[in-house]
């Protein structure tokens, strides 16, 4: 990956940022053009919680090839506490004691790096949540 | 616009074509269509594929091929949505034919993933999901629907075993098809014992890569019996799009792609789900097929297994599903997979489909997904003899 590519997506990949609607309300995420729910062109800024729940998510055991140190990982997909949804993987747990519906919170980690002399990429992975 | 009929198609056996090169291939699937027709000039070539860029170092695929077959100066270009990249290009081909502009095309796909051997073939196809937000935290295509296949399993409590009887039929289907690349029958039990890829999909859940290509020739329908005496009408078509990222749907158990491309289509056609007779649906996983059958309104939702069960999607069921073998069977050559459904499905209506053929088929239905259901391509075919 390029760091230009890299760089760029860091507003939405690692502060979580996304746009709400001003109109309806509804959360956009990744960020679009418009509301994908109602069309509005009047777009907020807003920052995503950081706390989910888990909706379904699969132990991935044959990766693409720069993620194959790290098989058997998951992957899932988190229903943040403003129903957002987001695709990540699920980190700090032995893989088979994830399930449905677990609360999750969000944590900084490397996701892949490219080489030996490649670029280093972090983003936000989610872990059990400490309550 | 002009009504647009199928007048001749060729398909290669999907397969590793280890001697094949991207226009040696398609030059036999081209040829066979050729052959057999009076067809003497193609006015255009609109192919789909997916993987030449990564995998074969090619781009520019219409003037390739347009040279290799000596139709040049004919217009040529490449169609690409990734798995639905194959009828993606037979709806760029109707486009043409029906509005005037081209008389004779010739439509089709090739893809050539034999040719990436030591790359990295999972990223190539990764490649149709969200580069950014999916593929960069390590999904894959494959973990992708698995993640729908949980979820599936986790809110309708559909045994596993159900998805396994899927695979199952598509294997005794395509067990029947020259033309496949699986042609073997498999046991429920098999596919539950088959390596963990990413749960809970097995890999007998998933359909195997191969290489292949399918030609078709378009023209007007009014101008077909000039050209041949058994053909098919393109009845209705549609395409349409969903979020490219899964986790942006509400419902992740429905393709909107497909329920928007099939209820257009069906309108078009002027029919409904229960006037198909073959469908030829996209089950590159068995939940895909799951989703798809619900989808296009031949099942109600979270209840396909029942249905599978009491033989609804076998010949004199609800609908002859797959009498190919599916992606599952016959084989996934990507970006020629829509093709070959769209031919496969023409061959039912021509009566040309051998030891697969579905009795007195009249009315048939192609259904291609590029990427995890964020495209979707409905053809409708109805025979014209
Ligand atoms: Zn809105």
């Amino acid at each position: 990956m390029s760091v230009p590519r890299y760089w760029r997506e860091i507003p939405g990949r690692t502060r979580l940022e996304a746009q709400k609607c001003s109109k309806c309300g509804h959360v956009i995420y990744p960020e679009r053009l418009r509301c994908d729910k109602c069309g509005g062109v009047l777009l907020e800024p807003y920052t995503l919680p950081e706390k989910g729940k888990l909706l379904t998510f699969s132990i991935v055991r044959s990766p693409p090839s720069n993620f194959v140190k790290m098989a058997p990982f998951v992957l899932g997909i988190v229903e943040l506490e403003d129903g957002t949804r987001i695709t990540t993987q699920i980190t700090d747990i032995p893989v088979n004691d994830v399930s449905i519906g677990m609360s999750l919170e969000a944590v900084f980690r490397k996701i892949s790096e490219d080489g030996d002399s490649g670029i280093i990429q972090y983003a936000m992975k989610f872990r059990p949540a400490f309550r | 616009m002009r009504r647009v009929a199928i007048i001749n198609y060729g398909l290669t056996k999907v397969d590793k074509h280890w001697k094949k090169s991207l226009r040696g291939l398609f030059g036999d699937a081209a040829k066979a269509a050729l052959n057999n027709s009076k067809v003497t000039n193609l006015d255009a070539l609109i192919i789909g594929n997916m993987c030449a860029s990564d995998l074969s170092d090619q781009n520019n695929i219409g003037a390739l091929l347009a040279d290799y077959l000596c139709i040049t100066p004919a217009t040529a270009f490449r169609v690409e949505a990734a798995c639905g990249s194959g009828a993606a290009a037979v709806l760029a081909a109707y486009t043409a034919v029906a509005s005037g502009m081209y008389d004779v095309v010739m439509t089709g796909g090739i893809e050539k993933l034999s040719d990436g051997v030591g790359r990295d073939t999972t990223l190539s196809l990764g490649k149709a999901a969200d580069a950014e937000y999916e593929l960069f935290y390590g999904s894959s295509f494959v973990s992708l629907n698995a993640l729908l296949m949980n979820h599936y399993m986790h809110i309708h409590h559909t045994p596993r075993d159900a998805f396994a009887d899927f695979a199952v039929l598509m294997h005794k289907n395509g067990s029947k098809n020259p033309y496949a690349q699986l042609p073997f029958e498999i046991t429920r039990e098999m596919v539950l014992r088959s390596d963990k890829i990413a749960d809970p999909i097995t890999l007998y859940d998933c359909a195997p890569v191969g290489d292949g290509a399918a030609a078709l020739i378009l023209c007007p329908l009014e101008e077909a019996s000039k050209y041949s005496d058994n053909y098919v009408e393109i009845s209705g078509l549609a395409g349409a799009t969903d979020t490219i990222n899964v986790s942006s749907r509400s419902d992740l158990l429905s393709f909107n792609s497909t329920v928007i491309a099939a209820d257009r289509a069906y309108k078009m056609a002027k029919i409904t789900p229960r006037d198909v007779d073959v469908a030829e649906i996209h089950d590159t996983f068995t939940i895909t097929g799951a989703i798809s059958l619900e989808d296009l309104g031949f099942s109600e939702k979270g209840k396909f297994n029942k249905l599978l069960a009491e033989g609804a999607f076998e010949p004199g069921g609800i609908v002859a599903v797959n009498p190919s073998g599916g992606l599952k069977s016959r084989g996934h050559p990507v970006g020629a997979t829509g093709a070959y459904q769209i031919v496969e499905v023409a061959m039912q209506l021509m009566g040309d489909a051998g030891k697969t053929q579905v009795p007195d088929a009249e009315i048939g239905l192609a259904q291609n997904i590029g990427g995890s259901g964020s495209s979707t391509f409905v053809t409708i075919l109805r025979r014209s003899r």
